[in-house]
């Protein structure tokens, strides 16, 4: 079987590279499924199909076709982790489901890939028929997020998720007397001048962030260890760090103690709150920041970027095939075109102002005077974004990573609102992984 | 003729195991099996990390052990008596008021099935919309904060969730507000089916109303109360959507809203049925005490 697969991939590949015509136009239709399964969490790539993938017609809203293949989504939210309970119990039963009801391809999140990734249930990109050559202008970094422990590439991504620190340039100006990103860098250049310019937004009646959960990430991706070492769980240096700082600063009430995504969170990105800054990637300050609506204050380009602290990486979505499916060929073109296409993934960035996994395109994008963010007053943070991606460091990863995350931070929470000790709230962070992942101790 | 008689009581019987077949049939299959298999459930190591299947292997008493070692169940089992009673309580003195104003006819009042159906309304909502519309009104930035700093009452927005007993008071509230109008509906059946003769002849010999309601109404409802407690009691140990939705499943400040339910859904993240088995078994436990308890409490008083 899966030298038949082998087969079908590679005939296919090379069907791809010498006629300019895309493939399942003559070729899948004949022996491949008709049905293409899709999992994912959001709209986010389906729109970026329905954009940039030639040939995709939408049907409706969970439906759409590419050639005579019907390609079904099935989108389930993340939260309380109801898209990987779905995926999971789906993936379980992959062997024993017909082939229309196979999941072809999926979406994975670096928080959680290594879950998937380290399992059979996943396919690796070589056995698609996709070379190293292909993909050599890709970040490392988002290789290396679905490289099983084998060494085994697992899927690919079209984004790359460096994250830059985003201020309000209003505030800068009032308080700073420039709005320049050079100069505000200055003022968060590391996490003590982060600090003293806390303080000084704090008395012009300004908080540095929404929440202490804005900077958790800059830390958590700066760590010297993994959240799991030989089966017990370790709290690295650098996020006690986070736990020191974020404490001060929401005891001086320079931040809030808000949880992501909340409505009181969000509040920061309208003009009439006093946030000033938030950490965020490319897709943050496009997706995220309701730069769309009116009094916000994306809708008048009144943010900047500038690098912050130190680099991180936030989010970013990988294209993953589901072992057992019955349309490869299409489901490698997808990841071709998408990941590998140097047009189309230019074509993203200029459209969606995403930061697309390609490091020639956006390095000659990053030096193109004439791209420009809009929400980011005509900004052009490529340049930025490179710089970060290229450090983006993710030897700690494990896959215990996004309950770890989740956990620490909600922990913590009763640390930071003094309705516990350090101690306390770290122990009902232990309490609360072991629940998790009942194979840990502490 | 005798035998006659004898062949007549013996079909009836026949017709009675008959109707009760359903019933018996759909115990068996939706309630006893499902009891078994989780106390059966609750000896095994099985839990899924990742997408790796672990177990099931046979622990013995193992879940029970890790289930008690850090005592936090007790502080679980506390947080959800108190959420309960703090709901219950003046669930259950509402209720007897509106009952009795309800029945009682001499108090003529108008439009009273328009409020008997606006009393009962919080209850068709869905637990999880109303927890989320709270979730909203009491948030720092929401409308209640809005309101008390405008007023002049607060200086500034205090954080309801970041409070133990803002937090359960908010979800006693939103359980008291949802399940009043049931038990009112209840009680109200019961105080109806007092014999008027009863209140008549008590006018006659010149009682008050509110000897009336406890001479006569309080004692005559026992039976119906009784019904209310268990029902309520064995609800409220299950409380599980309200405070689940209000904290966003952390059970925050510091797990002080947590119940065991919620607490048992936390296990469901790995898919642990040996832990999840072991607490349902504890809980089973100590609904069936409780009720027991109740149940003897009132049996005891009734018999004078």
């Amino acid at each position: 079987m899966k030298k038949q697969i082998m087969a079908v991939t590679l005939t296919a590949a090379m069907l791809a590279g010498l006629a300019a015509v895309p493939v399942w136009a003559d070729d899948a239709g004949s022996d491949e499924g008709k049905v293409l399964n899709i999992y994912c969490w959001n709209e986010e790539f389906k729109t970026r199909l329905t954009d940039h993938y030639p040939g995709y017609e939408e049907v409706d809203g969970t439906h759409g076709k590419i050639g005579d293949v019907d390609v079904v989504w099935n989108i389930t939210p993340s939260d309380d982790n109801a898209y990987q309970n779905n995926l999971d119990e789906t993936l379980l039963k992959q062997a024993d489901a017909a082939a229309d009801d196979k999941i072809d391809l999926f979406l994975v999140e670096a928080d959680y890939a290594l879950k998937y990734v380290n399992t059979d249930y996943t396919m690796s990109v070589a056995d698609l028929g996709i070379t190293d050559d292909e993909i050599a202008d890709q970040y490392q970094y988002t290789k290396d997020v679905m490289t099983d422990s084998d060494g085994n590439l697992k899927g690919l991504s079209w984004q790359g998720c460096p994250g830059t620190m985003i201020y309000r340039r209003d505030i800068a100006k009032e308080v700073f007397g420039t709005d320049d990103p050079a100069e505000v860098q200055k003022k968060v250049a590391d996490w003590d001048t982060f600090k003293a310019t806390a303080a000084e937004l704090k008395e012009k009646g300004y908080q540095m962030t929404s929440t202490v959960n804005d900077s958790y990430r800059v830390f958590s991706n700066n760590v010297t260890s993994p959240w799991v070492v030989d089966g017990k769980i370790t709290v690295d240096d650098n996020i006690k760090n986070w736990v020191d700082m974020s404490k001060e600063m929401v005891d001086a009430g320079e931040t809030a103690t808000y949880e992501l995504w909340s409505d009181d969170w969000s509040k920061g990105f309208f003009t009439d709150s006093n946030v000033f800054s938030y950490f965020g990637p490319a897709w943050f300050i496009d997706f995220s920041m309701s730069a769309d609506q009116d009094g916000s204050v994306g809708k008048d380009g009144g943010w900047a970027a500038t690098e912050g602290p130190q680099g991180f990486y936030w989010g970013g979505t990988w294209i993953t095939a589901a072992t057992g499916t019955d349309n490869p060929t299409l489901v490698a073109d997808i990841m071709r075109t998408m990941t590998t296409n140097v047009d189309v993934m230019k074509e993203i960035v200029t459209a969606d102002n995403d930061f697309v996994n390609n490091k020639p395109a956006m390095e000659e994008m990053a030096a193109d005077e004439s791209y420009g963010d809009a929400v980011l007053g005509g900004q052009n943070p490529l340049a930025m974004f490179c710089a970060g991606a290229d450090k983006i460091d993710l030897s700690n990863m494990s896959i215990y990573d996004q309950g770890c995350n989740e956990e620490f931070q909600n922990a913590m929470k009763n640390y930071f609102e003094g309705n516990a000790t350090y101690e306390e709230a770290l122990d009902l962070f232990y309490k609360a992984v072991v629940e998790k992942y009942p194979e840990l101790s502490y | 003729m005798a035998k006659n008689n004898n062949h007549k009581a013996v079909s009836y019987n026949k017709w009675g195991y008959i109707f009760l077949i359903p019933f018996v049939v759909v115990y068996l299959i939706f309630q006893l099996v499902p009891l078994i298999s989780t106390i059966y459930n609750s000896f095994f190591e099985n839990y899924r990390s990742g997408l790796t299947q672990i177990g099931p292997n046979f622990v013995g008493f193992a879940n029970y052990v890790k289930l008690f070692e850090g005592g936090e169940i007790w502080i679980y089992l506390k947080n959800t008596m108190i959420m309960w009673i703090m709901g219950f309580v003046p669930q259950i003195l509402v209720s007897l008021l509106l009952g009795a104003w309800f029945s009682n006819p001499s108090l003529r009042l108008k439009g009273q099935r328009f409020f008997k159906t606006v009393i009962y309304l919080p209850n068709l909502i869905m637990a999880s919309a109303f927890a989320m519309l709270f979730f909203t009104l009491f948030a720092d930035g929401g409308p209640i904060n809005a309101m008390l700093v405008h007023a002049g009452i607060l200086k500034e927005a205090y954080s309801f969730f970041s409070h133990a007993w803002s937090a359960r008071t908010l979800v006693a509230i939103l359980n008291f507000l949802m399940w009043f109008g049931n038990t009112t509906i209840l009680l109200m059946a019961g105080m109806m089916g007092i014999d008027p003769s009863l209140y008549e002849a008590a006018e006659v010999d010149g009682a008050t109303s509110s000897q009336i309601f406890r001479k006569i109404t309080l004692p005559l409802l026992r039976p119906i109360l009784i019904y209310v407690m268990i029902t309520s009691l064995i609800g409220g140990m299950q409380m599980f959507d309200v405070p689940q939705i209000l904290t966003n499943g952390t059970g925050d400040p510091m797990r002080s809203t947590m119940t065991l339910i919620m607490f048992l859904n936390k296990h469901l993240f790995s898919k642990n049925y040996g832990m999840g088995g072991a607490l349902s078994v504890f809980l089973f436990i100590i609904t069936g005490i409780l009720s027991m308890i109740v149940f003897r409490f009132n049996k005891a008083t009734d018999g004078r």
